[in-house]
């Protein structure tokens, strides 16, 4: 009795609070994208927003099945996820059923699908959090560090396959997590290096850019001519850097898709194809935008209803949002997001073990990736990469995996003052 | 806890960083920016023009003359066509499988849901046949569109018709009109475009992002209804203009009839004319390319356009002219040898026959020549002969005081001025100081360069109806219930010659009905005074006028009617004249002395021998179906020439010109 109090007590309520009202406002929002008039109610089961409701309540019992598991069952499956996981991905390659170019699902029957990449978000990071906190490994060590790299890059390269870029993208924000067990700041400022570099290259010639660095590098060297292990170190830099801008142009037109090089492409301005390729993001512009501060009302969306907007219940869901319910809804459905994420920080960083702290770190990264591409997707400052927005998007296998990925953190959580 | 615990608030400020930018854009785009819900506004409106019917037009007694009938479009919707029976639409709509195919991939190519035309303008009797029978057809549909109908085919020069809007009119109009919008092209549809167009609506409706619309917008708020375009009330009579336009057939000329008491037109017949039903509908094209080649040219507006010689109907002017200037009195005698001597020219008069001793009333009934010259003479050189040119001119102004030389100022598109000619006129032609009164004595009884519309003729006999003054001729005395339309229509315009002068003038008048020249047009019981006139030209035979009113006392009627290559007055224009004025004034047509009959004269063919017109328009008959293509070219041509070449033949011209002086 002692212990069944404690266990509710030791429960974090108020990541379940934001958990919750993301999922009703997700289920809201999907009723008004997709509303049927023969099929009005919110529950009926033969449209999204029905389907959306028994997601939700099967995510709702995932979630109360975790909390009421063994922690230390969780973490002793955690291998057996992995390869779980890996195996379905392979899987998919051979029986997927093709959706839109990538082959990602596999259908279950009664017109259900499973989506094995979302799974794998999930036992990655509860793999990465308990080999990371195994004894004597350290991010800064290189052993340990392409170890890491390893259990990342494997189920990303498997996804690659299908090809489901955005899924593939989301394992870059495990860097965080490695950020935060030691691995060098440095990994952080030259990966935003090299994106600006990217980006700068893309948009102006790639020689201007060049120039432009080797001045950089040349004032410092001039600043700190003294500190021989700084010039080196830049000269280095600065090889690097011209010969990485030089083949930008051939990784873009070479390795990139032609429909990944004109998402690009419309986010930076180059191309504005309003009736073809950048019809999605301009429609979604014009819905959000078209919001104003206080939003057009629930049902009311004119671009929602009318279906102006693709994928407006999955991966365009925030269209909605932000045209019914305004700069208003906008702020707060994203304020619920960082204040979740903090929140999940916050609740790492109280953990005792290793395990749990980072096992935090990979939920906060991979929810927020989530958030920060999807968000920045629908107002046209990042590429259209096809990824849901996290409890809100239309979508069983979306939910019920960021139900898992949240709940484990809960009772992992609840459990913090156990041995580990 | 470890070493790298500082590090959480690293991460938590780049995910705090990258949120503000994201809320940053955000508010950005939904409370600055205006764009975006403008847009949106755009994505899902969408405006549909509400038609206003078109206003009819009835006669003075409230006889429609043209309203609009409705006319049934089948239209498809590709997508909702379920498999039919294509061969019963086929024979329901009389066309044959080939049609048919191609037409329906033409409307499959317009969009597979939205409806486009499959069948344009089924009259009333075929669209009952098929009515019963479309919901067979599932995907075909009717819409009902309004054309213009003529129920009794009269005054298709007065009417006008409609037609697509051209560019230029589209520019012209500050948005108004659009591609496929119909406006006024002629006659009163052009002059009373805006009155009888009356008023578009607007219908917002929201559509969803394949076009389909989804209900009101702003619940109706912004709609406004179109309203009906105003009835116009014409002053024709159709009666009367039914009869002319059945004596004009086969005849080229024209008759104007005009109530001198108000200026209002009752009769405006152009010969030949057509019929307007055949400027509407499905064969319209042809017909309007059959008529254009015709060498008659029904479609010239004879009663404003066509300029002819008054010759001696001209003559009461004159007359008139002269007694007010004080030049003669009404007992002014002179005696007619059968020709006048004017300087040293002997012109003709009669024949050559004498008519002995006339004075001014008998001068107008017998139609004397020489007396009119004579007065002319003594009105030009009444201060010698060097005051020649400052008194034609003055003569000359006194003649346009008439209405003559200038524009009445008609509430119809296209109206000409007529010539009076100016003294500069003749300096040119035969140099300053080198002409004389009998240099241009034609004038006098109406030859020579003097040229009048029949609006014009009609209304000088308004104006001698009136003694001394008329309204402005006009065609429509009301607009929907307005009963006067506009001020200047009430106003006198008064010609400067006193009232009394004009009871002799009008005795003359009488006398060419009762015992002159028209005395077979006589009306038992009507007291008609007109005026014969023998329109020299140089076109062939003689133009047969006659202009007159009646009756004489109180007069309700004025008339010019002019049967071109005729020959005389007496003979075709004066019993035709007589018959509209016996119809107009006693509804009837009664027996008459000298035996005329109206089907006589509505019988006889009195079209000129066509080489003669196509001297006159310069034109040669093209094929119907090769007339559009052939009018393009020439346009071409003429804009090619005068581009190219145009400035270059002038300027030879005039160094052709300087060399032979």
């Amino acid at each position: 009795m002692n212990n069944q109090r404690s266990f509710f007590f030791n429960v974090d309520w108020v990541t379940v609070f934001i958990y919750f009202a993301l999922c009703v406002i997700g289920w809201f929002n999907i009723h008004s994208a997709v509303f049927d008039e023969r099929h009005p109610s919110i529950i009926d089961g033969a449209t999204n927003y029905g389907k959306q409701f028994t997601f939700i309540i099967v995510s709702v019992i995932v979630g109360g099945i975790i909390l009421l598991l063994e922690s230390r069952f969780i973490t002793a499956l955690a291998p057996i996820f992995y390869v779980g996981t890996l195996l379905l991905l392979m899987l998919v390659l051979v029986i997927g059923h093709r959706v839109g170019g990538n082959q990602a699902w596999i259908n279950l029957g009664g017109g259900f699908r499973l989506q094995p990449a979302e799974f794998a978000k999930f036992s990655t990071c509860l793999i990465l959090a308990r080999y990371l906190s195994g004894p004597n490994i350290k991010v800064s060590e290189i052993k340990s560090f392409a170890i890491a790299l390893a259990i990342i890059g494997v189920p990303m390269f498997l996804i690659l396959l299908q090809p489901d870029m955005g899924s593939t993208l989301v394992f870059i924000s495990l860097v965080f997590v490695l950020y935060r067990e030691g691995l060098s700041p440095y990994f952080l400022i030259i990966g935003f290096l090299f994106i600006a570099l990217f980006v700068s290259a893309i948009l102006f010639s790639p020689l201007a850019v060049i120039g432009v660095i080797i001045a950089i590098v040349a004032l410092i060297i001039l600043l700190f001519r003294r500190n021989k292990r700084l010039v080196t170190t830049l000269l280095a830099g600065l090889a690097i850097c011209v010969v990485f801008v030089l083949s930008v142009k051939f990784i873009y037109n070479s390795v990139l898709k032609p429909h990944q090089k004109v998402r690009i492409d419309i986010v930076l301005g180059i191309k504005s194809d309003l009736k073809g390729k950048g019809y999605n993001v301009n429609q979604s512009k014009i819905a959000i935008g078209s919001g104003k501060l206080w939003g057009k009302g629930y049902l009311h969306g004119t671009q929602t209803k009318y279906s102006f907007v693709p994928e407006q219940s999955t991966d365009f869901i925030f269209c909605t949002v932000g045209e019914e319910w305004g700069f208003a809804g906008s702020v707060t459905v994203i304020g619920l997001y960082l204040f979740l994420v903090l929140r999940i920080i916050m609740l790492a960083e109280r953990q005792r073990s290793p395990f749990s702290r980072i096992y935090g770190y990979g939920v906060a990264s991979i929810i927020f990736f989530h958030v920060m591409i999807n968000v920045g997707m629908t107002i046209g400052i990042v590429p259209v990469i096809g990824i849901p927005l996290p409890f809100i998007s239309y979508g069983g296998s979306s939910l019920i995996s960021f139900t898992l990925l949240l709940f484990v953190l809960l009772k992992l959580d609840s459990n913090r003052m156990g041995i580990v | 806890m470890n070493s790298f615990f500082e590090r959480r608030y690293v991460i938590a400020g780049i995910f705090i960083t990258i949120v503000i930018i994201l809320l940053a854009r955000l508010f950005y785009m939904q409370v600055i920016d205006d764009r975006y819900a403008i847009y949106a506004g755009k994505n899902v409106l969408r405006q549909t023009i509400q038609y206003p019917a078109r206003g009819p037009i009835l006669d003075r007694n409230g006889k429609v003359l043209v309203l609009n009938e409705p006319f049934y479009d089948i239209v498809v919707e590709p997508r909702k066509v379920k498999p039919f029976d294509t061969l019963a639409l086929c024979k329901l709509l009389g066309i044959d499988k080939a049609e048919f195919d191609k037409r329906w991939i033409k409307a499959c190519k317009f969009g597979q849901t939205t409806a486009s035309v499959f069948e344009k303008q089924l009259t009333p009797e075929v669209y009952a046949a098929v009515q019963e029978r479309l919901s067979e057809f599932p995907g075909f549909s009717s819409i009902t569109r309004y054309l213009r109908t003529y129920p009794d085919s009269v005054a298709a020069h007065f009417l006008g018709f409609i037609g697509e809007v051209k560019e230029p009119d589209i520019k012209r109009s500050n948005g108004y009109y659009h591609q496929g919008d119909f406006i006024g092209i002629t006659g009163v549809e052009k002059s009373y475009e805006t009155v009888l167009r009356g008023q578009r609506g607007v219908l917002n409706q929201m559509v969803d992002s394949r076009g389909r619309p989804k209900g009101k917008y702003a619940n109706g708020l912004f709609d406004t209804a179109a309203v009906a375009g105003e009835r116009l009330t014409s002053s024709l009579d159709i009666n009367i203009q039914k009869l002319g336009e059945k004596l004009m057939q086969n005849k080229v000329g024209s008759i104007v009839a005009i109530e001198p008491s108000t200026g209002e037109i009752l009769c405006y017949v152009s010969g030949p004319t057509y019929d307007p039903n055949l400027m509407v509908g499905r064969e319209r094209g042809n017909n309007a390319a059959k008529m254009y080649n015709d060498v008659y040219n029904p479609f010239f507006i004879r009663p404003i356009q066509a300029k002819y010689p008054p010759g001696s109907s001209f003559k009461p002017l004159s007359a008139l002219i002269g007694l007010q200037e004080g030049i003669i009195t009404p007992q002014t005698t002179y005696y007619c040898p059968g020709y006048y001597q004017a300087g040293n020219r002997r012109v003709k008069c009669n024949n050559g026959e004498s008519h002995g001793l006339v004075n001014l009333s008998s001068a107008v009934a017998e139609s004397c020549n020489g007396y009119f010259m004579m007065v002319f003479e003594k009105i030009i050189n009444r201060y010698g002969g060097k005051a020649t040119e400052e008194e034609f001119n003055k003569w000359r102004d006194n003649v346009k005081k008439f209405g003559l030389g200038t524009r009445l100022d008609l509430d119809m598109p296209s109206e000409s001025r007529g010539n009076v000619p100016t003294s500069l006129y003749y300096d040119n032609i035969y140099h300053k100081g080198g002409w004389r009164s009998s240099t241009v004595i034609n004038v006098a009884f109406g030859q020579g360069e003097l040229l009048a519309t029949p609006l014009q003729m009609a209304n000088l006999e308004c104006t001698i109806a009136n003694e001394g003054f008329y309204y402005k001729p006009h065609l429509i005395k009301a607009i929907g219930t307005h009963n006067v339309i506009k001020k200047e229509y009430t106003v006198r315009n008064y010609v400067g010659i006193d009232s009394q002068y004009f009871q002799p003038v009008i005795n003359g008048m009488e006398a060419v009905v009762e015992r002159g020249t028209a005395i077979r047009s006589k009306i038992p019981g009507i007291i008609m005074c007109g005026k014969t006139g023998t329109a020299q030209n140089t076109g062939g035979e003689s133009h047969s006028v006659f202009v007159a009113f009646a009756p004489r006392e109180n007069p309700k009627i004025a008339i010019a009617v002019i049967v071109e290559n005729s020959g005389e007055g007496a003979h075709w224009a004066a019993p035709i004249a007589s018959f509209i004025v016996e119809k107009y004034l006693r509804g009837t047509i009664s027996q008459r002395e000298s035996g005329i009959t109206v089907e006589h004269f509505a019988n006889a063919n009195r079209l000129p021998d066509s080489a003669l017109y196509y001297n006159k328009f310069r034109r040669k008959p093209v094929p119907a179906d090769t007339a559009k293509k052939q009018k393009k070219d020439s346009l071409q041509k003429t804009q090619g020439l005068k581009t190219a070449s145009g400035k270059e033949n002038k300027s030879q011209a005039t160094q052709l010109k300087t060399k032979k002086r």
